[in-house]
């Protein structure tokens, strides 16, 4: 699903906008990444395209059609896993497809399920496992409609390192094989990097930074890598990027 | 140590029946030696024996049974409107901004009040108790389930809108579910009350019933039956609880703290 935001504004209430005059063009099947400084709006920009947020302004288009409200085809991430507590990991998985027979539903959250490794533990409760289990619980849950776009919302922030990293492959490995369009938000440059085909960075409510990454899947963590990193890093760093300072006022120039 | 836990184990269904056994024998010892005079307080054998009289003569089996329907009528009638209430206003605003603070405003008069009123009304019969005591247990399982359903993660219902989930599916499968823990709470609250009111309001007026019987009993002083009463409102309170524990352990296998019996940790 192609995705295609023009002078997109949001603004909560009377406050200030959080995102202004927002332009953004998604191909279908593209991996972008979204990175910027926490209260950026990163998250509200994902929230819009997924529907869970209308615009105050602007124009959202999914497939080339206005955005209405919720899109059946596209499923989101949060960063908590989000499952039921009373049901199963397979009934949690199965909430992912609707209108299907009890039988079939089923049998697609036991292959979503062995897509994320988890087959063996389909009768167990969610809080019996541990939270990377449970995120890729979420992620089978997200996968099983075979959607065409797919929004993680920092989905990987609560786990640790190593689980993180095992998550990262798993979702690089999955969007190959899928083909599904997916856009991540994270303040992790390096995992922007690591899985994105493009890197955007949000500052002031709009793109600041649109950075194509044609690194090699999978992408090794070699100099190449580093560079990418060191120069988005760089960029959300700069000092006229803090809140509060505007770049290039006369007294810099 | 080893030792000392296994054995702890074995006897770990006994461990909640020691105490009340040991009163009891402690008890009989003391009416017995004659130390506690039994025009004071019966001992547990005179009880027993007052316990199978009345069972034979059918007085017991009667009295229990009238109560035992007026407690449940009436914890049926008022429960349904008191979780009615709750999700009702749980879910819609403007319910909520119609009823709440009326019911709020009736919650504060304690309703073993109305007894006098309730005698004028509907005499010293069944409908006085059951209208007591579903007045009785209304609020606490509207209460809960109001706080049930306003404690349900808004990030799961987020969750289930994404997914597509309908409203009625979405209470089905998201918000009633989630309540439920603070249901139980407040069901287990209400059979409390439930009994509570019941004793009271038999005692006061009526012409059957557990608390009628030991009323009765004080006036011609067999003090036996009227301790045979108190126990058996104990007994009566144990059940209720027992079963309030069979639902939680049903309903919320999900949840950590119910699924399984106390695990204990293997001693090292």
């Amino acid at each position: 699903m192609s995705i295609d935001l023009q002078h997109v504004t949001k603004r909560f209430g009377n406050g200030p906008a959080v995102l202004e005059g927002l332009n953004l063009a998604v191909r279908a099947g593209e991996f972008v990444a979204v990175v910027g400084r926490s209260g950026c709006g990163k998250s509200t920009l994902l929230r819009l395209i997924a529907g869970l947020e209308a615009p105050s302004g602007g124009v959202i288009l999914r497939d080339g059609r206005p955005a209405a409200g919720l899109d059946p085809s596209a499923r989101v991430m949060f960063q908590d896993p989000r499952l039921l507590p009373w049901q199963t990991v397979e009934q949690n998985v199965m909430l992912g497809v609707q209108g299907l027979g009890r039988k079939e539903a089923r049998e697609k959250a036991r292959e979503a399920l062995r897509l994320v490794g988890l087959e063996e533990r389909a009768r167990d409760w969610p809080s019996v496992l541990s939270g990377g289990q449970k995120q890729r619980v979420a992620l089978a849950r997200a996968l099983i409609g075979n959607p065409r776009l797919l929004l993680f919302d920092e989905p990987l922030g609560a786990l640790d390192a190593l689980t993180r990293i095992e998550m990262q492959r798993l979702i690089e490995r999955l969007w190959l094989r899928q083909g599904f369009t997916a856009l991540l938000v994270t303040h992790d440059v390096s995992e922007a990097v690591a899985l994105a085909d493009r890197v955007i960075l949000i500052e002031r409510g709009a793109v600041a930074l649109d950075l194509p990454i044609p690194l090699a899947r999978p992408r090794e963590k070699d100099n190449g890598f580093a560079w990418f990193e060191k120069r988005i890093l760089d960029r959300v760093l700069e000092p006229g990027a803090l809140p509060g300072k505007t770049a290039g006022t006369p007294f810099e120039r | 140590m080893r030792g000392t836990s296994a054995a702890i184990r074995r006897f770990e269904p006994v461990l909640p029946w020691i105490l009340p056994v040991l009163v009891i024998a402690v008890w009989q010892l003391l009416g017995s030696l004659g130390v506690i005079s039994s025009r004071i307080m019966p001992t547990p054998v005179q009880v027993a024996e007052a316990a199978v009289r009345l069972t034979l003569n059918g007085e017991l089996p009667h009295s229990l049974a009238v109560s035992a329907w007026r407690a449940f009528a009436g914890f049926l009638i008022g429960g349904s409107i008191g979780f009615v209430f709750g999700l009702l206003n749980g879910v819609a605003r403007l319910a909520e901004r119609l009823t709440d603070s009326s019911i709020q405003m009736i919650r504060n008069v304690p309703h073993l009040a109305l007894i006098p009123l309730v005698i004028v009304w509907f005499g010293i019969g069944d409908d006085g108790k059951i209208f007591l005591v579903a007045l009785g247990v209304l609020f606490p399982i509207y209460l809960n389930t109001l706080h049930g359903i306003r404690s349900v993660d808004p990030g799961l219902i987020e969750m289930g809108r994404v997914y597509g989930l309908g409203r009625g599916a979405l209470y089905r499968k998201v918000i009633l579910p989630g309540a439920l823990p603070s249901i139980l709470v407040g069901l287990r609250y209400a059979l409390g009350i439930m009994w509570l009111t019941l004793i009271v309001a038999e005692t006061i007026s009526s012409k059957d019933g557990i608390g009628y019987m030991a009323m009765n009993a004080r006036e011609f002083f067999q003090l036996d039956v009227v301790v045979l009463c108190i126990l058996l409102y104990a007994l009566l309170g144990k059940v209720s609880d027992w079963m309030a524990k069979g639902l939680e352990r049903s309903w919320l296998k999900w949840h950590p703290h119910f699924g399984r019996p106390h695990v204990h940790p293997p001693s090292a």
